[in-house]
């Protein structure tokens, strides 16, 4: 054999069982690897409510309320919001600035506690953009098809 | 065709005749991107004018990806076929791909604080592409740490090939793990989610920006292949 195949066959073969195992190792690492759980996933796991985790999800239309409250002498405003994985449900509650790209019907991750069932005190707020991009004039357009249908 | 193109000092004089015209292009098309960047495209729906930073830093996101894919190509083509002119490209290309994920990184952190509201989350897609970064910064390390040029291309070659396993983690992230970094626009299974009149100016950023690499790819070649001549004369007038 030529020295030159030779070389190309070790590589080829190295190639292989080195992508084998990379492939079984991030298999493996996927709890570690994905950046937020689906509120599904939360309800799913059993989470101590010591853990610091990540929730991501849509944010339920009519689902934003913001209301004063009354801190330690001091007026805040105490964000809360729904958001969904279309099967399951998470309250949120967040004392902060949101983010401006933060709506209603747009996606969103949230990292927090989860107090009791289906409630989670946010400590941070990050807006999640889609891989959407339009202008202004056409996204009107849509929406007004959207409900005509 | 290629062999005969292979020889470097007959890819040397192509190199003179095309590398003026493709820095030209290269120049004509960002300014014409530019203007479209800027004025001749509407703000997004949601973002606003934060959407032109997209304008930057996709094209640099493909070029990262592209140039090291040409590097890990030259790599298997030096190791197996002990071709110098595999390393000389490979070699060049190192330290232009290290420019464009670096601009991939800081536009995109720009364009994140706006956006999701932070500079800097560790997810798949934006840890992968510092990975990246990390590997070209040792391409470029190992190319220049060694006296011996065939040693070093040769272990060069190697990280090279390693870090293959990289690019379908950074391409396919945001599809296998959750990430905060959105799903790509442009797939080749379905129509672009980007609206005809901000895919202009991302397409002609990017070629503009594919033939400004390949200047630049061109005048770095031209000067390893003198560098490596000027190395054998040397030599010579020792013996």
């Amino acid at each position: 054999m030529k020295k030159k195949n030779k070389r190309l066959i070790t590589i080829s073969i190295f190639m292989v069982f080195f992508t084998f195992g990379c492939a079984i190792l991030l298999f493996n690492l996927r709890e570690n690897l994905i950046f937020f759980y689906s509120p599904t996933e939360v309800f799913e796991k059993q989470i101590e409510t010591t853990q610091m985790i990540r929730v991501g999800g849509m944010v339920k239309d009519e689902s934003l309320v913001k209301k004063i409250k009354t801190i330690e002498g001091r007026q805040l405003e105490e964000i809360s919001f729904v958001i969904t994985d279309f099967e399951n449900e998470l309250v949120i509650s967040y004392i902060g600035i949101l983010p401006d790209l933060f709506k209603e019907g747009q996606g969103v991750v949230v990292e927090g506690f989860l107090k009791n069932v289906g409630k989670f005190e946010a400590r941070t707020v990050l807006a999640k953009h889609d891989e959407n991009y339009m202008p202004p004039e056409i996204k009107d357009i849509k929406s007004i098809k959207d409900n005509k249908i | 065709m290629i062999f005969n193109l292979a020889n470097p000092l007959r890819f040397q004089r192509l190199i003179e005749k095309i590398e003026p015209i493709t820095l030209n292009i290269a120049i004509i098309l960002l300014l014409v991107g530019l203007f479209f960047c800027f004025f001749g495209s509407p703000p997004d729906y949601l973002q606003g004018e934060t959407v032109r930073i997209m304008y930057i830093h996709v094209p640099c996101a493909w070029f990262s990806l592209m140039i090291y894919s040409i590097i890990a190509l030259c790599s298997i083509f030096s190791i197996v076929f002990k071709h110098t002119l595999a390393d000389l490209i490979s070699r060049s290309c190192a330290p232009i791909g290290a420019c464009f994920t670096l601009a991939t990184l800081l536009s995109g952190s720009i364009w994140g604080k706006p956006t999701w509201g932070t500079w800097w989350v560790w997810d798949a897609r934006l840890t992968s592409e510092l990975v990246l970064l990390v590997i070209y910064l040792g391409l470029i390390i190992i190319n220049n740490a060694y006296e011996d040029k065939s040693k070093a291309d040769r272990y060069s070659s190697i990280l090279a090939i390693i870090g293959i396993i990289n690019l379908p983690i950074i391409k396919w992230s945001v599809d296998w793990w959750s990430t905060l970094h959105q799903p790509a626009s442009i797939s080749k299974f379905s129509s672009p989610s980007i609206d005809p009149s901000m895919l202009l100016p991302l397409f002609i950023m990017t070629f503009s920006f594919f033939f400004f690499f390949i200047s630049i790819l061109l005048v770095r070649v031209r000067g390893e292949i003198i560098q490596r001549k000027i190395e054998v004369i040397r030599f010579n007038r020792m013996v």
